[in-house]
């Protein structure tokens, strides 16, 4: 029972990491129905600026760790926002209207160059931080095991459902999301009802790097390594995620990210650990043949 | 108020508007009349802009708008309820008034929440259901009170009476009525002719991208090639 626990929370953890990473691929995928293949890269560059202004902030003798924390998410946040805003600009803007698949070998080809980008600004080897949240709480012990939940994995869970909430006020209460929503059921009819379409675009695309940045830099926090390459197996996990909850959908993001999260605790926990990979892309095929919309996708409406 | 000159539009290689001529004087209704594919909704879609016209110029006020984008036309005083009402299927019908209030600073939304539903009783009671769960003449409403929101100088509307029952378009006919009273300029597409002539100023008829006839609303009903094309087996 207790180990079982343990795994709960770990994949809860994992699951909020996946899920945050998750609603940028739905976001974008609902505002104008392509993937956006370098999703993962602003996740792995999330990760990277947060490492790297930690550096800089240990080296100027910083410690004040709420301060340093709240610094690194700005930091990053920052940093991703520029690069999703420039990613919609470069590699989709241009081809709107164009046949999907040159969005998408675009999009795939700015994903290579921002990886060897990093791995050439950054080198190949990983990048290493000292925990910045030690410590934890002992919730129960039973059968000789003791349930850790350490007080990193509940900031994350916490930011994560803090972000949630404000996430989904955001786009159910207010006027920018509105404007998205209309974007996304009617890019005509918005720009008719004086919707600026290109710039919502761009705030999409904001704003789920914004959020990518959120999960970077608590993978760091949560592993103390990052590399170059985190960005592609990350993303296509949370890409799983927000096909597995339903493309286009927020809860389905989430919903997504933490059942693929636990997917993977428990099988390392219970199976081998080789295989989680497979157990969670496995689930997802599975549900894709019995609910092709995903679990709370909404099937295709008809275009009123 | 309305000028549009010599208008060219194209889809692709088809020359949908093959250089249209309208002049739309403030506070009229002018109507436009034409058979199914003539053009009629690509000229009140070129005013937005989408498509943009390929020669010839749109300006509103005397202010060239031919390249002007569509988000910022409805800024300058024009409001489109468009072929199909395009609805914000999944948004309720409060939340699309509120988005067609965009173009304005908001301060009046509620007054002029309150307009619309006095034109339209029943979009208050419908206020908090989906827009694609509406009827066809619901729809059509929510179209035209969303283009309202924004204030417009300018109301173009695209076929309001297609596909609702007889007593649901004269509903709809003397809304247009009232709105053009409190000084709205209306420029109305119409297959309806008969009821679309007798509401109108002027009117224009339109064949194949063409503007083939034009004069007031009654000279247009009293022409027999009129009579013939457009009106026998109507109402
Ligand atoms: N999006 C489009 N793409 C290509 N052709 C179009 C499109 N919309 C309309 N057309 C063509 O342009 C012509 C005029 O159409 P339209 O303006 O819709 O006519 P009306 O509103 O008078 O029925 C028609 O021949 C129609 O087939
Ligand atoms: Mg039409």
């Amino acid at each position: 029972m207790a180990y079982f626990i343990q795994q709960l929370i770990n994949g809860l953890t994992l699951g909020a990491i996946y899920g945050l990473i998750a609603i940028g691929y739905t976001m974008v995928y609902g505002i104008i129905g392509m993937i956006n293949f370098a999703h993962g890269e602003i996740y792995m560059i999330g990760a990277f600026v947060s490492v790297v202004t930690y550096l800089i902030l240990s080296a100027l003798g910083l410690g004040y760790v709420p301060l340093v924390l709240l610094v690194m998410l700005m930091t990053s946040m920052l940093f991703t926002s520029v690069y999703g805003w420039s990613i919609e600009r470069v590699a989709y803007r241009p081809l709107r209207g164009a046949p999907k698949l040159a969005a998408l070998i675009s999009a795939i080809g700015m994903s290579i160059a921002l990886q060897n980008y990093v791995q050439l600004t950054q080198g190949a080897r990983v990048k290493a931080l000292a925990p910045v949240i030690s410590g934890g709480i002992t919730l129960m012990e039973s059968d000789g095991f003791t349930v850790h939940l350490s007080y990193l994995q509940m900031f994350i869970c916490v930011l994560t459902v803090v972000l949630m909430v404000g996430f989904s006020f955001l786009i159910d209460k207010t006027s920018l999301g509105r404007q998205q929503r209309a974007c996304e059921q009617d890019r005509t009819m918005a720009s008719l009802v004086g919707v600026n379409v290109d710039r919502t675009i761009s705030m999409t695309f904001v704003m789920g790097a914004a959020l990518a940045a959120v999960a970077g830099m608590m993978v760091t926090l949560y592993y103390g390594v990052v590399d170059f390459y985190i960005g592609f197996v990350a993303g296509m996990k949370a890409f799983t995620a927000a096909v597995l909850g339903g493309i286009g959908s927020l809860p389905g993001a989430m919903l997504g990210g933490v059942l693929i999260g636990l997917i993977e605790a428990f099988w390392s926990a219970y199976f081998t650990i080789e295989y989680k990979d497979v157990a969670a892309f496995s689930i997802l095929v599975l549900v894709l043949i019995f609910r092709p919309t995903g679990l709370l996708g909404k099937p295709e409406i008809e275009k009123v | 108020m309305l000028k549009i000159e010599g208008v060219h539009t194209f889809y692709g290689k088809i020359e949908a508007l093959k250089g249209v001529d309208v002049n739309i004087n403030a506070g009229e209704i002018v109507t436009l009349i034409g058979a199914n594919g003539a053009g009629k909704s690509t000229l009140l879609m070129t005013v937005f802009g989408k498509p943009q016209a390929r020669s010839g110029r749109v300006l509103f006020e005397g202010q060239d708008i031919t390249r002007v984008p569509a988000h910022e036309i409805v800024r300058l005083g024009i409001a489109q309820s468009p072929e199909g009402r395009r609805i914000f299927a999944r948004m309720t019908v409060y939340e699309n008034l509120q988005m067609g209030c965009l173009p304005t600073d908001g301060s009046h939304f509620e007054d002029d929440v309150r307009m619309v539903f006095d034109l339209f009783p029943r979009l208050e009671e419908r206020r908090n259901q989906r827009g694609g769960t509406l009827s066809g003449g619901e729809q059509q409403m929510l179209a035209i009170g969303r283009a309202l929101m924004s204030r417009p100088r300018l109301l173009l509307l695209d076929e309001p009476s297609l596909g609702l029952a007889p007593l649901v378009v004269r509903q709809i006919f003397e809304i247009i009525k009232k709105i053009n009273e409190a000084g709205v300029t209306v420029f109305l597409v119409e297959q309806n002719a008969f009821h679309a002539l007798k509401l109108a100023h002027r009117g224009y008829v339109m064949v194949n991208g063409n503007i083939t006839l034009s004069g007031t609303g009654r000279e247009l009903l009293d022409n027999p090639e009129i009579r013939a094309a457009y009106l026998e087996g109507g109402h």
